[in-house]
């Protein structure tokens, strides 16, 4: 491993690589947004002296070096910019997610004790104002739009443009202060806080320094030869450390630029106007693009369906092999040339990855089908291996080497070891600093020589050097009669069908598995709807007879799968239902970057999972659910309890390593 | 509270209501021998939410008909300002600063929402045909103008998704949202609702009626609405007043109207003689 402790060329914070690209691409774009119709742009040396004014403004406002400042909203140039500002001032900046509820963000904003809050908009305002009198060293607020603001009590209020102002009255007085925090910056002093989502328990505040933050950014935009000339589209949760590394950390690297979209509802016209060279995006967002694309394909004439088909059978066949440059004959590189031409084009112009370069997917395992639909398109889709702990780089796969059942090779500068339990641990520079003010969960987690537990188990394929990840380490159980159970390994099987939005699957020492069930309403609702099946909520659609039917079929097609793996042949599902209501995380079912939170689905829906095991044909449920407002409301059901056929398996033969 | 049709006051969540800007003085409507509104009399000032509410075939439609001046009264005078207001032709009262909605929505269901939105500025476009059809000067520094207004009236209503989508293919909430944007778009001093929460679930009328306060607040738009849901109304308005057969049966602040027997007679129903 390179030891590069002073950092290249003495850039060792964010605010000093911010520095250097407005010197250096001072009239390059670095962020856009789309307002008022129209893409916004500001070039590098414009974002510099809009944070210059906002750190200015911070000082003007009493920030101290050290101060925790959260900061809750969607991707705005703005937002990123605080972030900086933030780091400017030698404060530690700390994103939110912002469909968080008061109640949650009011733990984080306790835990960290931030003093400052930079909030988007009347909305979260609001969830802070509501939560202050409980936050002892909570003390002032600055906000983006002043919509529907305009009457609050402003004695601890402040309008991000005020306070910009502020600053740059305050420019000749201030500037020294501000250039002394700057230059106090170095390797170790802390660039970002994290808070994980939580899959187990409260968030934990993960502390990133520069030095995690630059050299991550440097080796994994050195890995896929990242530019000044790429462009991204910031879309993903600014809490989320996928969304710090991309957006801010790689793309002050590398200098180059972040658009942020309209609004959320826009997100797709705007990835189809900006085009990304380099686009991140976790499977689901995959899934439902794909999903989208068939929905409609069906809906499409007779001639362009089996123009569709036939170039999408040809793209299958050779698609990846040209991608990986591999050789392939000339008529069927001509014929994929055609395909191109007539299919492949228009649809990824549609699909907004007429550009893309390269793109990755992480967070959950993708289905092989989609993987491979991607990539057959030419689109260069890879997987990366993650998490907040490590600056997200623990593997990646390089440009040749993809596959959809593996994460790829160590990413630069982090090294891999297996435990004898399975588990997988990694050391780098991008390994984190501490939990925050959780000496304990740091000592579990991370070791004295640097090892970091990833909670995982996986294993590293002999030959390739690639590590496959089989399950999380603590859900990775035995059942009654000692046969391994890995839960996720039959959910992601469940969850490729378009039909299935999400399952729980639950076993750990009982004698077989069963299975909770959520249906997508895009695929299942499009499908009711060609075949004249008429449903007037969810719920109705969820206990529909056909629809149970399908997703019987689905069960027992992954059970027939499941069982050609001796190791976990012990998961398939023996029965199953499907659920009245989608797994929300408000209502704390899935955590805010949408993982399934088992044990508490297991605790909240306890008679189901009784009554999946007690033989009984049908169940009487209520559940309570939390509306977006923070409301709460009951919805009753009974549920079918369907048999699913199994595969018998003679003897379980684990072999012991 | 007594008030002069001149004095204003402040709210308590710190509006400020001006004197009258329109008062409708001893109102009677009749279509042949249907009498619709029966010597109705009442004022609304600057910067108010003011409600019209009753039971179906109250009046209550006929009455904004008469306010934006669709309809002429038979008896009694609509005085706007303080002056009589003489009959006039839409574009007449569009151009006073008068917009409204319609209960039924009445878009060009082929046009794109932001296309809908921009025939909200047709009273704001002074150059010449010609010049309209070449695009050139006057015309082309409009149609920027113009476009800027309708892209901040989109963003102020949350309808930047479906700026490029043809209306008829939105779903029902939506439609009365770009309806409402068409209305906000010319910038009017004076705005008519009629029933903007008509059909709508909770979710979508808890929406309207954000827009509804968020728009008043932020333009100081006067606001007339008719609606039926009377919990919305308590909620948004500052004075109701309540029809009932075409007559006016209350007329005063949501809490007023609360304690009125001759309203909770008329919405739980008593025996007429």
């Amino acid at each position: 491993m390179t030891q590069t402790s002073e950092g290249v060329n003495g850039l060792t914070s964010v605010p000093a690589l911010l520095q250097r690209n407005a010197a250096e691409f001072g009239d390059k774009a670095a962020y856009r947004e789309k307002e008022l119709g129209i893409w916004q742009n500001w070039t590098w040396s414009e974002a510099a002296d809009e944070i210059d004014a906002l750190a200015l403004g911070l000082l003007t406002l009493g920030v101290a070096e050290g101060d925790f400042i959260a900061i809750i909203g969607r991707n705005r140039p703005y937002l990123y910019w605080a972030m900086v500002a933030v780091q400017s001032v030698g404060a530690v900046p700390v994103p939110l997610y912002s469909d968080a509820s008061a109640d949650e963000m009011a733990y984080v904003l306790d835990h960290c004790g931030a003093r400052f809050v930079i909030a988007a908009d009347q909305e979260q305002v609001d969830k802070v104002t509501d939560v202050q009198g409980g936050l002892s060293q909570f003390e002032q607020m600055i906000y983006l739009d002043p919509r529907g603001l305009r009457k609050y009590d402003h004695a601890n209020l402040h309008q991000f443009s005020k306070v910009q102002d502020a600053g740059r009255a305050a420019l000749s007085e201030l500037m020294p202060e501000l250039n002394r925090r700057r230059e106090a910056l170095n390797y170790d002093s802390t660039c970002v806080m994290l808070y994980t989502s939580g899959t187990t328990g409260k968030p934990k505040g993960v502390v990133l320094s520069n030095r995690n933050i630059i050299e991550t950014s440097r080796h994994s935009s050195e890995f896929d030869s990242l530019s000044a000339g790429e462009d991204i589209l910031a879309y993903l949760p600014m809490a989320w450390v996928g969304d710090f590394i991309f957006s801010l950390g790689q793309a002050y690297w590398t200098g180059f630029c972040v658009n942020c979209p309209e609004s959320v509802d826009t997100m797709m016209t705007d990835l189809r106007e900006i085009g990304p060279t380099y686009y991140f995006a976790p499977p689901r967002v995959f899934e439902t693009q794909l999903t989208t694309v068939m929905i409609r394909m069906e809906d499409a004439s007779p001639m362009k369906k089996r123009m569709f088909d036939y170039f999408m059978a040809h793209a299958k066949k050779v698609g990846p092999a040209i991608l990986d440059g591999e050789t392939v004959s000339g008529l069927d590189k001509l014929k994929y040339k055609l395909g191109d031409l007539l299919v492949y084009g228009p649809l990824k112009n549609t699909l907004g990855f007429s550009r893309v370069r390269i793109g990755y997917t992480a967070g959950e395992a993708i289905g092989p089908e989609i993987f491979d639909f991607y990539r057959s398109l030419g689109i260069n889709l890879k997987q990366l291996y993650g998490q907040t702990e490590a600056s997200v780089f623990i593997t990646q796969q390089p440009d040749g080497q993809v596959r959809s059942d593996t994460v790829g090779v160590p990413s630069p500068g982090v090294e891999l070891k297996i435990a004898e339990n399975g588990e997988v641990f990694y050391r780098s520079e991008g390994t984190f600093v501490e939990y925050y003010k959780n000496a304990e969960s740091t000592a579990d987690t991370k070791d004295p020589e640097g090892w970091v537990a990833t909670g995982d188990a996986g294993f590293i394929e002999e030959g390739t050097g690639h590590l496959r990840i089989i399950d999380r380490a603590k859900d990775v159980a035995n059942m009654s009669d000692g046969a391994l159970f890995a839960p996720k390994y039959v959910e992601n099987k469940l969850k490729f069908y378009p039909n299935i939005l999400e399952a729980v699957v639950f076993g750990a020492g009982k004698d077989r598995c069963t299975a909770f069930i959520n249906i997508d309403l895009t695929a299942v609702g499009n499908w009711a709807e060609r075949n004249n099946i008429a449903y007037a909520s969810y719920q109705e659609l969820a206990g529909h007879p056909r629809v149970l039917e399908t997703i019987q079929e689905h069960v027992e097609t992954v059970n027939k799968s499941v069982a050609e793996d001796p190791m976990l042949s012990g998961c398939q599902i023996h029965r199953f239902l499907v659920l009245h209501k989608q797994l929300d995380a408000d209502d704390g079912e899935l955590t805010r970057t949408q993982k399934v939170r088992r044990k508490i689905i297991g605790e909240k829906f306890e008679d189901l999972v009784n009554a999946l095991y007690n033989g009984s044909p049908e169940i009487y449920t209520e559940t309570e659910v939390t509306y977006e407002d923070g409301r709460k409301g009951e919805i009753s059901a009974t549920l079918e309890i369907r048999d699913a056929a199994v595969v018998p398996v003679t003897a379980s033969k684990i072999a012991a390593e | 509270m007594m008030l002069d049709s001149t004095d204003s006051y402040v709210t308590e969540d710190g509006r400020t209501i001006g004197g009258v800007v329109m008062e409708m003085k001893n109102i009677t409507l009749r279509f042949g021998g249907v009498v619709a509104i029966k010597d109705i009399s009442f004022d609304i000032r600057e910067g108010e939410i003011r409600a019209i509410i009753g039971p179906n075939g109250a009046g209550k439609s006929s009455m904004l008909n008469v306010i934006s001046g669709f309809y002429v009264p038979q008896d009694g005078e609509v005085l706007f300002h303080g002056k009589p207001r003489p009959h006039m032709k839409p574009y007449e009262v569009a151009q006073q600063g008068i917009a409204r909605t319609f209960q039924n929505i009445a878009l060009f269901e082929g046009m794109t929402v932001l296309d809908n939105v921009m025939t909200g500025r047709l009273n704001k476009m002074n150059s010449g045909l010609l010049a309209q059809a070449i695009w050139r000067g006057k015309a082309e520094q409009e149609e920027i103008e113009n476009r800027e207004k309708a892209e901040k009236i989109i963003d102020f209503l949350e309808i930047q998704h479906i700026r490029k989508t043809p209306v008829a293919r939105l779903p029902y909430g939506l439609k009365k949202r770009v309806e409402l944007a068409r209305a906000l778009v010319s910038e009017p001093s004076i705005l008519l609702l009629d029933e903007p929460m008509a059909g709508m679930n909770v979710e979508e009328k808890e929406d309207m009626s954000r827009f509804i306060l968020d728009v008043n607040d932020e333009f100081g738009t006067t606001i007339a609405l008719i609606e039926h849901d009377m919990g919305v109304v308590m909620d948004l308005s500052d004075r109701v007043v309540v029809m009932d057969y075409g007559k006016k049966i209350g007329d005063g602040t949501p809490s007023d109207i609360r304690n009125n027997q001759a309203v909770i007679d008329a919405y739980l129903g008593v025996a007429h003689d």
